[in-house]
């Protein structure tokens, strides 16, 4: 399961990356939404990947790691989810205001 | 624990929030926003300005939000540079506020909410001890310079405003990953207990701390420019208006900020497993600052020239920070007021003088149609305050560091390059001077009005700021070395920040219910 999960980030981080590179702003912005996909990932990942354990203290389970999973990255995977759902919202924005001035979709304006 | 510490987050937070509201109250409400506004950035000030004055006691000082103690919280941390940088953004706010209020923030839409949640989110980054919460903080600054820029929408802005954002998201990602990285080798955000955890770290988890390491490194130098990474600041800062480019002088301040903390507490020397990560630092900010040095000369409008002396700015002081020994890092911090101060007053500069020819700042011949004398007063004043020349105090920044590099190795490789990088920079300087001022030329553009007091007050202000830089070289030349001594002195980052006791609560709930036996 972790090679199953290494290998979903990988290829997000790097279809994401790939996008980025080209000069079409959608083209950017759906890398930039695989690329924080992956992100949000490793994050989580980060916190260890546990089956069957909840990061919650329970009556007659010592609170430690080995037995509950680890509840920050999980915290912290919610903000940054929250952080790039609105900027890719943000630039979405922009990127269609841009599409309106310029008449075209290149990243540069001049198409 | 000492509530002033919260007040740089709250204010602004509360004025934008508040602002927002009497925004889309409108008609009489919408009147208040400039002065709710204003009062709101000058209470900054004053704040900043106690909290200097706290900071300059000695003790660095840590505040617990929601009295959770240090480790299990956030925490923010006060100490002197933080201070300085504080007060440096708030001046900055206040004079940009003040030039807006001329009439550009009516240009569109939430301008003041905006710039409140801007000062929020560089003041919050400035203070925090925790890397999560800087990882916030740069979002809070960022969403807001990006609205900022936007501001009142031509082509050209929304254009860099597209690269700025990508841009800046693919760095956001790049955050994240080192955050979570770090934490899942040291199991702690907070920036004290990292700098204890990174220096007992098993040798196995060493090579991904570096690139952990290495990868907020290249973050902060986004945010810094940095050489390979500067490209998108002059467009953004030359596209961006006057009021908001000048506030943004402030923006790569964070970027060194966040490189002199982190590098200081995590990579600092003397800890074996993350030493030696910053070396190429220096040599980048040299190149940095000649290739800025080339693009100033190259520039061939004045906002295109003023967003290169930004980028060699920040060049020169991450060659400080890069040095990091006790001198260099004295050195930065002075140079650091002097170069936001003068940052911010040429883009206020340059947006009038460009006003003055009828709206044009290419470095082409025109008529000056107002103002020659003052114009050219402050050019020359912001002139020899960039370039280093004396007797202001950025020549006394530069010569403090080129004393500090002078006891280093490669002596001579800093030497040259700031003194070549200096001259350059003097050159365009004095170039675009004589094109702008005294070049005969016809009268082009339309005739426009002359500035309001408000902008000839953000102007000459922070041009006296600069000059007072200079009269006060000495007390603020002492500060600086003692900021840069508590950058240097962890162990008291670490003891202020993880010995900070939670306050006593006046109602003790678990107690009652404890005594109630409500407790399982």
């Amino acid at each position: 399961m972790l090679l199953l999960l290494a290998l979903g980030i990988g290829v997000l981080a790097g279809c994401g990356t790939w996008l980025l590179l080209r000069a079409r702003s959608f083209d950017a912005i759906l890398g930039l939404t695989l690329l924080s996909y992956a992100v949000n990932l490793f994050i989580f990942a980060m916190g260890r990947v546990k089956v069957d354990a909840v990061p919650i203290v329970r009556k007659g389970v010592t609170s430690t790691l080995a037995h509950t999973a680890d509840p920050l990255p999980q915290a912290l995977v919610l903000t940054a989810i929250v952080i790039s759902f609105a900027l890719t919202a943000v630039l979405l924005g922009i990127a269609l205001r841009a599409h309106q001035q310029s008449g075209n979709d290149q990243v540069d304006g001049r198409g | 624990m000492n509530h002033l510490l919260v007040v740089p987050i709250v204010l602004p937070l509360l004025a934008g929030a508040l602002l927002l509201l009497l925004e889309k109250a409108g008609g009489r409400w919408a009147q208040r926003a400039r002065p709710l506004a204003l009062v709101s950035a000058a209470l900054l000030l004053l704040c900043a300005l106690g909290l200097m004055v706290q900071a300059d006691g000695g003790a660095v000082q840590s505040y617990l939000l929601g009295n959770w103690r240090a480790p299990w919280g956030i925490a923010l941390a006060l100490d002197r540079s933080t201070a300085l940088l504080l007060v440096l953004t708030a001046l900055l706010g206040l004079a940009a506020l003040l030039d807006a209020c001329a009439g550009e923030d009516r240009r569109g839409a939430h301008f003041h909410a905006l710039l409140q949640f801007q000062l929020m989110g560089v003041n919050g980054a400035f203070l925090t001890a925790d890397l999560f919460n800087l990882f916030v903080f740069f979002e809070v600054l960022l969403a807001a310079s990006y609205g900022l820029l936007l501001h009142g929408a031509s082509r050209e802005r929304v254009q860099a405003a597209l690269h700025y954002v990508v841009f800046n998201l693919v760095g956001s990602a790049l955050f994240l990953i080192a955050i979570s990285l770090l934490y899942a080798l040291a199991g702690t955000l907070n920036l004290a207990d990292l700098a204890l955890k990174l220096a007992q770290l098993p040798a196995q988890d060493l090579a991904l701390a570096q690139a952990a390491g290495l990868m907020l490194a290249v973050v902060f130098a986004i945010k810094a420019a940095l050489l390979p990474l500067y490209f998108w600041l002059p467009a953004t800062y030359a596209a961006a208006p006057a009021a908001v480019a000048c506030l943004f002088a402030i923006l790569t301040k964070v970027g060194v900020y966040a490189l002199l903390r982190v590098g200081t507490l995590l990579f600092g020397v003397g800890q074996g497993s993350m030493a030696g990560l910053l070396e190429p630092l220096p040599w980048l900010g040299l190149a940095t600052l000649l290739l800025a040095a080339v693009g100033a000369l190259a520039a061939d409008g004045l906002r295109r020239l003023v967003a290169y002396l930004v980028v060699a700015s920040a060049g020169t002081l991450l060659v400080g920070v890069g040095l990091g020994s006790a001198a260099a890092l004295t050195a930065t911090l002075f140079y650091l007021v002097n170069s936001s101060l003068v940052a911010g007053a040429w883009f206020l500069l340059a947006e009038r003088i460009a006003w003055a020819r009828g709206g044009d700042d290419r470095l082409v011949p025109a008529r000056l149609q107002q103002g020659w004398v003052g114009y050219g007063l402050a050019f020359f004043v912001a002139a020899v305050a960039v370039a280093g020349v004396p007797p202001l105090a950025g020549f006394m920044g530069k010569a403090l560091l080129l004393q500090a590099a002078g006891a280093l190795p490669h002596a001579g490789w800093w030497v040259g390059g700031v003194l070549v990088s200096s001259l350059m920079i003097l050159v365009a300087l004095a170039r675009a001077g004589s094109r702008l001022f005294w070049e005969p030329g016809e009268a082009r553009g339309m005739r426009l009005p002359p500035a309001a007091p408000g902008q000839t007050l953000a102007l000459s202000g922070l041009l006296l700021a600069v000059l007072a830089c200079a009269v006060f070289a000495r007390p603020l030349g002492r500060y600086a070395e003692q900021a840069a001594g508590q950058l240097l002195d962890r162990a008291a980052y670490v003891q202020a920040v993880l010995g900070s006791e939670p306050v006593a609560p006046v109602f003790d709930v678990r107690k009652e219910m404890r005594e109630r036996g409500d407790s399982k």
